[in-house]
Formats: structure tokens, sequence, C-alpha cells
């Protein structure tokens, strides 16, 4: 590769190196034989995709055919996942495999043939661009674009996710990758581009919704040097993860963005700084800042102009505050992650105390396809105040988990019941909860609402990054709250009082009220403490810690009420207020509850109905789970 | 038995001699050793010129860093939103029970320690578990005690 390489860089003319590139990359997409590529986001790891392929490895090993590792289609409740592509076909994605079923279908997919047998659907015209046209669909397998989870999608941010080797800088070029960066680099005044970026729309994914463009703006005309531009990639919300896939599946996506923002704004070096829980994403971004370095794409002179722009990752301490701006600037100089007062922003006094863009993973994403597809296409996707697409992990209680990526605007219904297929076991949906710990919970009388970044505030919750967690009946909305505030009492960084102090007395309120000793005026108090926790903390984490209280007060405060008038959790969650007990008719005696208890807090004989001691019980509930004959109940 | 101060001196060697440079030699310090030893704080703060109570606040400040050795194995429970949900508690109960420690503690032989994190990024697998890196979703309380005999029999 690197005699290939440095013979396209010796030619200088980069419009001729990317049209080469483009070249190579179609090939590499799809070659002249047999591609298995193997989804192996961190998610398709957890699922067995090393497994799979090794298995493939094994199986094809005789063979010429290529494997290949890609990041994750989105559907990550059916990994493992390959996709299959057969020269002159359009690829097919191939769904919970096992190393077993692998040893079935490779051998046909040898012979051209694709078996019907854990097919998901073929790939479309969103990742075949010109190829649409040109390569045969396969018969009996249907369009991924027409499966209820794809359907409707539409991927911006994730579209060569899962599709491209996020490594192969040729396959990101023939998808467009670095063209936006030529054309900003050849034809636009940096101011051109801030304008473009402002007349986008385009809102800060990572939650607050701030204009990019206006921030980018104010930077540039801070007076200062140098200037950082830095990826919030710290995607603390618990239940979120598409900045995780992002940075697995398409890193070159991210690392264009910020080059294009930092010649916006007069900036040499960037900052990515991303969790340490990721450790395939650290990876990955190494690999692709390094490769990028190579073709000219960064570092000195970028694609031949007088430009220079560098990027070093920082790991993440495991801090939630670090996503807030100033907080994670304190931690890239080497400090404790405590946020600081903004009344000077840090576009002005940022990092080093100097001007500093701070943007997150899917907004830096978000840049090279704005210009790509022009101000004018981009603003006609989404809602008026809301442009473009926003990346979505659906998980919880929903029978499609994944990541999906939605036009703004699309109701919470059309998210949960279309994409989502719906709550599994025919149970009830009950609330969804949006914008990480900060958000709330929405209850089902506001499901047809359009989600954007205003509506959402609107009904108490928020945008946030993208987590989207659905509930179902067996949820506890007290419980719901009372996880939110623990997280929040743990990750407070501690500078300020109300949030340090009034997290924890809230988290108290609640707690206690989930154990059965609420009092008649707790709710008064909390709403009272929350509102001076809003009014009074210093950073977003602790002006929006109360949002789970708030708003599961708001839509769900007869829980409440039944938690502490009649000491009862109607969810059955709450331990302190349920019990667990075997109905003597229908045991069976067949030892299964008694062997598994892992506190021997069941007795009986052979033969003899089985009973739990309540003094001993812990209510760890797998009694329930492994009862066959739904003998164990709990009140 | 790893040489303390040599490995202390190779990782600060790797980065540039400043304040900015803490963080990511305790993130290394702390890969090597499982937790930041005593000499190590020393060593760090007197090499990078960072003032010891500096040190300190950085390594009690974030959840990445501890200052007590951890088990071979560190058994991370994610409590993420969608884990909670799918009963991420029972989990970490059992695995207490099983390993008879509780969270943030070392098994006697000192082959596993107990910890809990935000959000591991594997939602669609809730609950899910990381031992050493390698990730198990879907989990029920009744199989947690496979994965950790596994991990005695290596």
């Amino acid at each position: 590769m690197n005699t290939e390489k440095s013979s396209v860089l010796e030619k200088k003319d980069f419009k001729k190196i990317l049209e080469e590139l483009k070249l190579e990359g179609k090939k590499h997409l799809f070659p002249d034989k047999l591609k298995i590529s193997v989804q192996s986001a961190t998610c398709g790891k957890a699922s067995g995709a090393d497994e799979i392929y090794s298995t493939l490895e094994n199986t094809l090993k005789d063979e010429d055919v290529i494997l290949e590792r890609v990041g994750c289609i989105g559907l990550c409740q059916q990994e493992p996942m390959v996709n299959v592509y057969v020269p002159g076909w359009k690829p097919v994605v191939y769904a919970n495999l096992t190393p077993k079923i692998i040893e079935e279908l490779a051998p046909q997919w040898l012979e051209g043939k694709f078996p019907e047998k854990n097919a998901l659907g073929q790939l479309g015209p969103s990742y075949l661009d010109d190829m649409e046209g040109i390569l045969k669909p396969v018969s009996g397998i249907k369009r991924i674009e027409d499966l209820g989870f794809f359907k409707k999608q539409l991927k911006i941010v994730l579209r060569n996710s899962g599709f491209i080797n996020p490594l192969d800088i040729y396959e990101y070029v023939a998808r467009g990758g670095f063209y936006s960066l030529y054309r900003v680099l050849h034809e636009y005044e940096p101011d051109q581009v801030i304008d473009d970026i402002i007349k986008s729309g385009l809102r800060g994914r990572g939650g607050g919704g701030f204009p990019t463009g206006v921030k980018w703006q104010s930077c540039r005309k801070a007076p200062g040097f140098p200037k950082y531009v830095i990826c919030n990639a710290d995607e603390g919300d618990p239940g979120a993860y598409m900045d995780r896939a992002t940075l697995e599946g398409d890193p070159f996506g991210i690392l264009e963005g910020m080059v294009i923002g930092a010649y916006a704004i007069g900036s040499n070096q960037g900052y990515i700084y991303v969790r340490a829980e990721y450790p395939l994403a650290v990876q990955t971004l190494h690999k692709a800042i390094k490769i990028a370095g190579e073709f000219g794409f960064l570092g000195k002179n970028i694609m031949g102009k007088d430009f220079s722009f560098d990027i070093k990752i920082n790991r993440g301490g495991g801090a939630f505050v670090c996503g807030e701006s100033t907080a994670l600037m304190a931690s890239i100089e080497g400090k404790v992650g405590e946020p600081r007062v903004k009344h000077i922003h840090t576009v002005v006094s940022g990092l080093r105390e100097k001007p500093t863009v701070l943007n997150n993973v899917e907004t830096w994403a978000n840049v090279p396809r704005i210009i790509e597809m022009g101000v004018e296409n981009y603003n006609k996707i989404g809602t008026k105040g809301s442009k473009g697409t926003k990346v979505f992990s659906l998980v919880g209680n929903v029978n499609n988990n994944g990541l999906v990526e939605v036009p703004m605007g699309i109701t919470l219904r059309e998210m949960i019941f279309n994409i989502g297929g719906g709550i599994p076991e025919n149970k009830k949906f009950k609330a969804v909860q949006t914008g990480g710990p900060s958000g709330g919970c929405i209850p089902e009388s506001l499901l047809d609402m359009p989600v954007d970044f205003d509506e959402l505030i609107k009904v108490g919750s928020m945008m946030g990054s993208g987590g989207m967690i659905v509930m179902d009946e067996d949820t506890c909305m007290v419980d719901v709250a009372r996880y939110f505030l623990s997280f929040l009492v743990e990750e407070s960084c501690g500078k300020c009082t109300p949030c340090r102090e009034g997290t924890y007395q809230l988290y108290k309120i609640v707690d206690r009220i989930t154990r059965g000793e609420g009092r008649e005026d707790d709710i008064e108090l909390m709403e009272e403490l929350a509102e001076t926790i809003k009014d009074a903390s210093l950073c977003a984490l602790g002006k929006t810690a109360p949002n789970p209280v708030l708003t599961t007060l708001r839509y769900f405060k007869d829980e409440y009420i039944a938690h502490i008038k009649e000491k009862k959790c109607p969810a059955g969650v709450c331990k302190e207020l349920i019990t667990y007990f075997i109905i003597e008719d229908k045991c069976t005696a067949c030892g299964m509850c008694k062997k598994n208890c892992p506190v021997g807090a069941i007795e009986g004989e052979k033969k003899v109905p089985h009973k739990i001691i309540q003094e001993k019980c812990t209510k760890c509930g797998i009694c329930l789970s492994v009862c066959k004959f739904d003998a164990v109940v709990k009140k | 038995m790893i040489d303390v101060r040599e490995s202390i001196e190779q990782i600060i060697s790797k980065y540039e001699k400043n304040s900015e440079s803490l963080i990511p030699v305790l993130q290394d310090m702390q890969e090597i050793f499982h937790y930041l030893p005593e000499e190590g704080l020393r060593k760090v703060s007197k090499e990078l010129k960072v003032p010891l109570q500096q040190v300190f606040s950085v390594a009690t400040f974030y959840n990445a860093f501890s200052l007590t050795p951890k088990g071979k194995y560190i058994i991370q429970v994610c409590m993420g939103t969608a884990c909670h949900l799918k009963g991420a508690q029972e989990i970490l109960n059992e695995l207490c029970i099983k390993l008879n420690v509780e969270e943030k503690e070392v098994t006697k032989d000192g082959l596993f320690s107990i910890e809990t994190v935000r959000c591991l990024g594997c939602c669609s697998l809730a609950p899910v578990i990381n031992i050493n890196g390698k990730t198990f979703g879907n989990l029920k309380p009744e199989k947690v005690g496979e994965i950790i005999d596994e991990y005695r029999k290596k």
C-alpha cells in the first residue's frame, strides 16, 4: 500500500489524487471476488463477531476471497452480522449468525448463491450510489431499505457505518469523502464556510443544540492565537452509544469535519477527547489519524494548500462531568474535570485560555456532508428550528434495539413503533426517556409529538446526545428517577453546593419513597428543591439534574402517590415494597428455584410444594425467572 | 513482578514533561499496575513538575484511577440506563454473592474485583458486563456463575 500511496501523492494535484483514490476505493468496495465483511464494532464483538471472523477464516482459508471487518449497520440486536458481496450482485446482509450457521452458509456464498436462511436484506441505493443500477438484485431477499427498522431512516452521519472498512481511506473517498475538504480548501474563504454552516441551521448534536456556525463565527472573531478545535467524544450518557458507533464505523468523516472547522476558524491544532471505556474507538481513531496524515489530509500543507492542522487524542478518565465543555478542557490541561462559570465563553477563552471551538462527534461528522449536499438540500431535511438528521440509540424495552438516524421532526411513535417494532412480549408502553440523566421521561399521551430540539424542551425533556430508552409497563418511574439521581450524585464534581448537596438530598427523598418511607409532603419538598437546584447550579449538569424527577412527577405523579400513601410499587420493582411467594397449587416441587436461589431462602422436599423464607429472601427474582410453571409470583 | 521505578520511568519518557501529560501518564500507570502506587505518584509529581497535591486530586477525582490494587480480572458491571432496566442490579448482586465481595473489593485470592461503570455503550445487549476487555451481553443472573468459573479455570 505504501508504494501505491506515494506514487499517488507525488502528483500533488489533489483533484486527480481524489479521483484515483476513488477509483481504487470502488474496487475495494466491489472487488472481483467474493468479499465477506464482518460487522465488528464493540456491539458486534460482544455478540460474537470475533468467533464468526475466525470461523470464516478457517472455512475459507484455501479460497481466494476477501475477509474484512467493518463497523455496525445499526441493528445491533441481530448481530453478529456479515455483509456478503458476490461480484455483480448487490451485497446481502446476514444476521443472527453462529459459527455453525457460517459453516453452512459460507460454501454456498463461494458458489455465488444467496441462501435465504438468516438473510436480513440486500443493500440498496443509500449504500450503493451509482452501482445501484449496475449490480443485479438478489431475488427472494428484501431490500434493507424496505425493512421496518430502516424504512424511515435517513443516513447522513451513519451512511458509511457497517458498509465501508472504517480504516480504508480509499473506500471513504469512493463514497465522496474528502471532496468537501478539497472544495473548502480550494474554493472557499473561511468566512464562506462559516456562512454555509450558519445557513445550514446545524445545531450542536451533543445536547445543547447551540447553532454550530454561530459558535465558529464567534471563535474566528475572537482575538488570540493559537486557536483550538476539540471533538467531544466523551459520550457519557448512559444508554447512548451513537458516537462510539460513528468513531468505530466511519472515523474519517469526523476527521474531515474537524479539518474543515479548523480551516474556518483558523486553527492548527485539534483534540479528540474520547472515553477510555471505548478502547476500540480509541484504537480506530489513532490509526485513522495516522493514515489521513500519510495521505496528506492531515498534518502539514493539507491537500497541497498552505494550511496545517494536527489532531491529538486524549482519553477520558471516566468522569461524566467531563462531557461539559469547560470541564473537558480542564481535563485536557491535566487538571481535575471541574466546570467553570461561563461568563466568558470558551470560544473566546477555552483550552489554555485561548479561543476554542468544541463540538461533539456527530456535529463534526455532519459538516463535510453539508458541504457535499449543499446548504439548500440540507435545509430541506428536518423541522423549522432543527435541520438535518439525528442519530438515536433506541434501546430498552423495544423489539428492535439499535442505532437509528432519522430526519428531525419524526414522531416518537414512529420511532418506537415503526422503527423500533413496538414493545416486546405485547407489553404496554409506559414512557420513553430521552436526553440522558439530564433529560426526562415522556408518557404515551405525547408520543405523537415531533422530535426536535425545541419540542423536547417544551415537554420538560431534552434532545441530549441521543439516547432514547423505551420503558414498558414493568418499569417503576420512581425507581427510574432514583436511578438517574444516584448517577448524578456520584458524577457531580462537587464544586458547587446546589448540585453537590441538592441532588444528594433529592436522591435521599426519592430513595426513601422507593423504600416505602415516603412522607406526605415529600412531593412538594422535591419540587421546591428541584427548582432551587435548577436555578442555582453552576453548570448544565446541575441545572438539568432535577429533570428526571420533575418529568416523572409531571407525568407519573400517581406512581409517587402509590409509593407514599399506599406503600405500593405498582410496577413491582421497588424491592422493599414487594414480596415473592410460591403458589402451592402450581408448584410441582421440581426444585429449580431451590437449586438456583443464591441465598438458600427456599425450602421444600421432593413432592412437597416449596416455600420462600421471607426473612432470608433478597428479592433477586431468580426463582421467578427459573420457574417453568408460573408458580412463583411477586406482589 | 514488574519493577515499579523502571516502568514508571518508561511511561514518563513517552510524554512531554509538563502538567498536561499528567492524566495520560496516570492512565498508563493504572493500566500496567491496575492501580496507582504511591511511589509512582511521587515520581510523576517530581518528573512532570506538578505539585503532589494536584497529582493526588487528579488521581482521586477520575473514576478510572484507583489507589488500591485491583484483581487480576476486573469485572465491570454496566449500570447504564438500558442495563438498569434489564436487571443490572441483579447481575451485580449475583456477582457479589458468587465472589463473596462487595463492589470495589478484591477477592481473597486476588483474582477478581468488581466495579460498576456508567455505560459500556452496548445498550442493545443489556445487561452487559466486561471482564478485562471482553464483553458479555444479554446476561441473566443464572449465567454469571458459568462465566466466573471459566475465568477461574484460566
